[in-house]
């Protein structure tokens, strides 16, 4: 063997044993400061990491643009939802009088809030846009109360990582880290600009995620759950829309 | 001190310099690969991520081949323009009685994925060419190109389709040249900042990236238009291949070559 190409299998081996430790690092880091999504593994497992973890890193506490009044759009388009289930038309009769939202897991005082007890917390507004993956989007002034004051009512634990949050209809349930969950903007929305919530917008109740896509906004709020493990829940993916195919981070 | 010994050398002999050639010049000039492994090994990574990034923006339109100006559009917008094709969305009226199947979910993550890669290697291939002298030596204009006659006769050869010498080691001619750099330095960089100026996240974090550029949906209109220009960058720069013979020029961004190993030994 020449020196040359024992120097060239040296350095080839020492960088290549950098190069794995240096990632098993990044892993040990990514993990231990909560950079890697439920949704890690598979295909694009790896672009997925880099989108979440790279805004984990950049936008943990930047606030998503709001608009002046005269942005709001005119017409707030209600995209599609499926049928009303018997027990939605049952509550929609009752003016949602009945509507209750569960909020259990990792918390001191479990909880069931009506649309009314969700009002008289102190109300929020906020003119943000809603952009649909599909590539539209319009602006509207949304009233709420952020989902953080609703956490420390029910008295959040500290080791809490996700919140998992689902609709009354079947199969649509979403959860966001705790950057999201205590984030200013983040509410439990019950009204629409200066109105109650229409029922195409998510009413009576939705979530808004104003640094997500539209599809992070769940419609028709039934019940949260604060846990540390998502793998509790569903295929272990964090939400239904992985298992569908979806990102389970929408910031992009 | 003596000055002999620090005669100038020159820093990388393999490089085929301009001046009169000897014997063991002709031989280096033969051998001297024509693209260095950092432009063949980023160009078809690169390759693989651009044509994944087509399919998927492609797949990703479909579901509301819509466009518009401003900060918002939708379905009860006027439209700056619309694409004439069915949708994989029933909410948006495009005149077809049919939906298509929603490919969404997994062309948004290749999407995602191989914007990323796309990125990283684009950076590579950056800050190589840019130490190496790529971009000085086979990219940038030379003075005489610059003149009037040199930009005409080479405007006249392409309109002829004048072929170059397909064994020939010439460097890239100056419409080529031209093009490259706007593709590297221009399109690219504004598909990256339309592309990120959509990402609500990323926006929170540095707003004017879609403010300057006068809101979301405007954002999202340019990445489409910008998209088509790349579009055909790509067309073109096949077409060109296979006009300047498919074989040599495949297997010098194969192999470095414009010939096979035996008639260069």
């Amino acid at each position: 063997m020449t020196d040359l190409s024992r120097r060239k299998l040296l350095i080839t081996g020492l960088a290549a044993t950098a190069g794995v430790a240096g990632l098993g690092v990044a892993a040990g880091l990514a993990e231990k400061y909560g950079l890697v999504p439920p949704d890690h593994g598979g295909l694009y497992g790896l672009g997925e990491t880099l989108t979440y973890a790279s805004q984990r890193l950049l936008t943990r506490h930047s606030l998503a643009r709001e608009f002046s009044r005269n942005q709001i759009s005119e017409r707030p388009l209600a995209n599609e939802i499926a049928p009303p289930s018997e027990e939605f038309k049952r509550l929609q009769a009752g003016r949602f009088v009945d509507w209750r939202l569960t909020i259990d897991g990792m918390v001191d005082r479990p909880g069931s809030f009506s649309i009314d007890q969700l009002k008289s917390y102190p109300s929020h507004s906020q003119i943000t846009e809603i952009a649909c993956e599909e590539g539209w989007s319009y602006i509207a002034e949304w009233h709420g109360v952020p989902l953080s004051h609703v956490l420390n009512v029910v008295g959040a634990h500290p080791q809490a990582r996700y919140v998992v949050y689902f609709s009354i209809e079947p199969g649509w349930w979403e959860s966001m880290d705790m950057a999201d969950a205590t984030h200013p903007q983040t509410f439990l929305t019950y009204g629409m600009n200066g109105d109650d919530l229409p029922v195409g917008n998510g009413g009576p109740l939705r979530v808004r995620l104003p640094r997500q896509l539209g599809y992070k906004s769940v419609k028709f709020l039934t019940h949260m759950t604060v846990t540390d493990n998502l793998k509790k829940f569903g295929k272990g993916l964090g939400s239904a829309s992985p298992e569908g195919g979806y990102a389970w981070y929408a910031g992009i | 001190m003596s000055t002999l010994d620090s005669a100038p050398v020159p820093l990388n002999a393999s490089v085929p310099t301009s001046g009169p050639t000897s014997e063991p010049a002709i031989s280096t000039l033969t051998t001297a690969p024509r693209h260095s492994a950092i432009v063949r090994i980023t160009h078809w990574i690169f390759s693989l991520c651009f044509l994944a990034l087509l399919v998927t923006g492609a797949e990703i339109v479909i579901s509301h081949p819509r466009f518009y100006w401003g900060e918002t559009g939708n379905v009860l917008t006027t439209p700056a323009f619309k694409l004439p094709i069915p949708s994989s969305r029933a909410l948006v009226p495009t005149g077809y009685g049919y939906v298509m199947p929603d490919q969404n979910g997994w062309s948004r993550a290749l999407h995602f994925q191989s914007a990323w890669i796309a990125v990283l290697v684009g950076l590579l291939y950056g800050i190589a060419g840019w130490v190496s002298g790529h971009f000085r030596r086979d990219l940038l204009p030379g003075k005489s190109d610059l003149s009037w006659r040199g930009f005409s006769t080479a405007i006249r050869h392409h309109l002829l389709f004048k072929r170059p010498a397909e064994d020939g080691n010439d460097s890239y001619n100056l419409p080529q040249r031209l093009t490259y750099l706007f593709v590297i330095f221009i399109l690219f960089p504004l598909v990256i900042w339309t592309g990120l100026a959509m990402s609500p996240g990323f926006i929170s974090a540095f707003p004017a990236t879609v403010d300057l550029l006068g809101g979301r949906q405007t954002a999202r209109t340019l990445h489409f238009l910008i998209s088509v220009a790349l579009l055909v960058f790509l067309l073109v720069h096949v077409g060109m291949v296979f006009v300047s013979g498919f074989g040599t020029r495949m297997r010098a961004m194969i192999t470095g070559h414009l010939r096979p190993a035996k008639e260069r030994a």
